[in-house]
């Protein structure tokens, strides 16, 4: 049991497919009330293990409880209490926005009356009341996506898992999105999301864990991660493709560490006005140039020596 | 809205209630669009009973071979084996496909406290309830065509749904193994559906071909359907030939909706 109080607890997770190792032992806890966050690129491991907290997916190592029970034995009871949101949407698209809810509902053993209450709620949540009566099909990405968070909110779960909830979305539906999942967050609900952009776990998450090739490799919230694993500054010098390698003899004493990038170097330091007043004096005339915070892009770059999203 | 405090709803359905609220689910599409997969379902048929059944059939004389009775009645039991055989068979290749695949409709499914096998179990009750609706409907064509030779056809009514579903469940098993866009359900149509339809029996009798072509034809589940249909319409059917039908095709339903099981639990808890 989960005495602790914690919602999801791993330890040494795994999950293998025949040769593959998807996931590689992981431990981690989500705390009641949190915004956990996996970040990471495709092919992480991140929906592997949210399948395996979902309970549709049986894990192949280690333990796993998840509302303090065991997902092998108890995957009904628990999936009963969790709202699951997929990477791609699964709506029916020949029914309508309310049949979606409707139907849904049903699942978790709830009476018609119940769910049409709870329908009617979760449009106005959604803000999809006045395309209730219209097909799925048609709507726009954004509209799908927040019927499929409301669909996922019809049994009031304890705990609510979000995989990738916004990819392939434009920014303003992101945007939409975000908002209503700040409000569920606010009204208690536990969130675990994924995400492969860091703009998305710097929006939602409490905290989250890094992950890259089926293993995690770091945790914390959002500014522990970066403030351990960056500087407060990054300047930016853009160049001619090629151009960069041959610039970075020049200023690689002008920072704490420096990457270097296909088309432009990434100098980390306290500050980036300075150093690039400095290389400028030094005779380096990048393409273009830009001082900014660091973000959780740049921890990523800094664990895996790799970008995000290619 | 109005979620802080709320207690998380959720429950978990017995068994037998999932595999009804997957029906349910089934229904609801059912409902929007029952007009079109009325028409497209008894179209067939009806062409059938009046091109064939009345219009051939004028020139056939009641005989032997037809049990004395007119053609029309004699083929309207066959043509409701047969035209299960092909209902079952269409809502068991693209809707289970899409449903795994693109509308994926049973990953948000088995995500709730349902399991793979209990939305088996639903979607082949929702099979069974999709064909007794086109027997129905059937019924009441044949009978308007003056079809139906007597009470025995009600009978054919309850023997042409165990064909469906024996035809059907094999099918749903192999549609849940496919990731492709479902090519291979035409060679079902064209190279299994179709010939049975004209061999085994609807429309003349299998005593008719070449005799070593009979063990096929014995082999195919809508013989024995068309057997034991014509049978209690014509008052012709044998006790132990027709144990040996319900045999054959219910033996056919329990292997695949075995495989059937096997093949949603493999892909969808994985």
């Amino acid at each position: 049991m989960a005495g602790d109080g914690a919602l999801v607890r791993a330890r040494g997770l795994g999950k293998r497919f025949g040769d593959f190792e998807a996931v590689r032992g992981i431990d981690l806890e989500v705390r009641p009330g949190e915004a956990f966050g996996f970040l990471g690129p495709n092919g992480a491991g991140k929906s592997s293990t949210m399948r395996m907290i979902s309970c549709v997916s049986p894990r192949t190592g280690g333990e796993l409880t998840v509302l303090g029970m065991d997902p092998d034995r108890a995957g009904p009871r628990i999936r009963a209490r969790l709202g699951v949101v997929p990477q791609q949407d699964n709506l029916d698209t020949e029914l309508t926005v309310r049949q979606n809810l409707h139907v849904y509902g049903r699942y978790f053993g709830l009476s018609k009356a119940h769910v049409r209450a709870r329908a009617e709620e979760l449009l106005d949540f959604a803000q999809l009341t006045e395309r209730a009566d219209d097909e799925v099909e048609p709507l726009s990405g954004g509209m799908k996506r927040r019927l499929t968070i409301a669909r996922s909110l019809i049994n009031d779960p304890e705990l609510l898992l979000l995989d990738e909830p916004t990819t392939g979305l434009d920014p303003q539906a992101r945007h939409l999105l975000w908002d209503r999942l700040f409000r569920l967050k606010q009204q208690g609900v536990t969130l675990i999301v994924t995400t492969h952009y860091m703009d998305e776990a710097e929006q939602l998450c409490d905290r989250l864990v890094v992950m890259d090739g089926g293993r995690i490799v770091a945790e914390g919230s959002p500014g522990e991660l970066i403030s351990r694993h960056a500087t407060r500054e990054v300047l930016e010098l853009r160049f001619a493709p090629g151009a960069q390698a041959a610039a970075e003899p020049s200023v690689v004493d002008l920072a704490e560490r420096v990457e270097v990038l296909p088309d432009r170097l990434l100098l980390y330091t306290g500050d980036g006005e300075s150093a690039l007043k400095a290389a400028h004096d030094r005779g380096v005339v990048p393409v273009s140039s830009l001082v900014r915070r660091a973000t959780l892009e740049d921890v990523f770059l800094r664990l895996t020596g790799r970008t995000l999203v290619d | 809205m109005t979620t802080t405090g709320q207690r998380c709803t959720g429950t978990v359905p017995g068994p037998a209630r999932a595999a009804l609220l997957v029906v349910e689910g089934l229904w609801a599409w059912y409902r929007r669009n029952w007009r079109s997969t009325v028409i497209s379902t008894l179209v067939q048929p009806v062409l059938f009973l009046v091109a064939l059944g009345i219009g051939f059939g004028s020139q056939v004389e009641p005989g032997p071979a037809t049990g004395g009775l007119p053609y029309v009645q004699f083929l309207a039991p066959a043509l409701l084996a047969a035209t299960l055989m092909q209902t079952a068979t269409f809502e068991s290749t693209y809707p289970i496909l899409s449903a795994f695949k693109w509308q994926r409709t049973y990953w948000a499914v088995v995500a709730t406290p349902i399991s793979a096998a209990q939305l088996l179990a639903g979607q082949l009750t929702w099979l069974a309830a999709r064909l007794a609706f086109t027997a129905v409907g059937f019924l009441a064509v044949a009978a308007a065509l003056g079809a139906v030779a007597g009470p025995g056809f009600l009978l054919a009514v309850v023997f042409s749904l165990l064909t469906g579903l024996a035809c059907g469940a094999p099918i749903v098993a192999y549609a849940a193994t496919i990731e492709s866009e479902g090519q291979q359900f035409n060679v079902i149509f064209r190279f299994i559906v179709l010939p049975m339809m004209m061999f085994s029996g609807t429309f003349f009798p299998v005593e008719q071909l070449p005799g070593w072509v009979q063990p096929v034809v014995w082999l195919t589940p809508l013989w024995h359907g068309t057997e034991l249909c014509r049978g209690v319409t014509l008052g012709t059917l044998g006790a132990l030939p027709a144990l040996g039908h319900l045999l054959y095709l219910l033996a056919l339903l329990v292997v695949g909706a075995y495989l059937a099981r096997r093949n949603f639990v493999r892909r969808l808890e994985v």
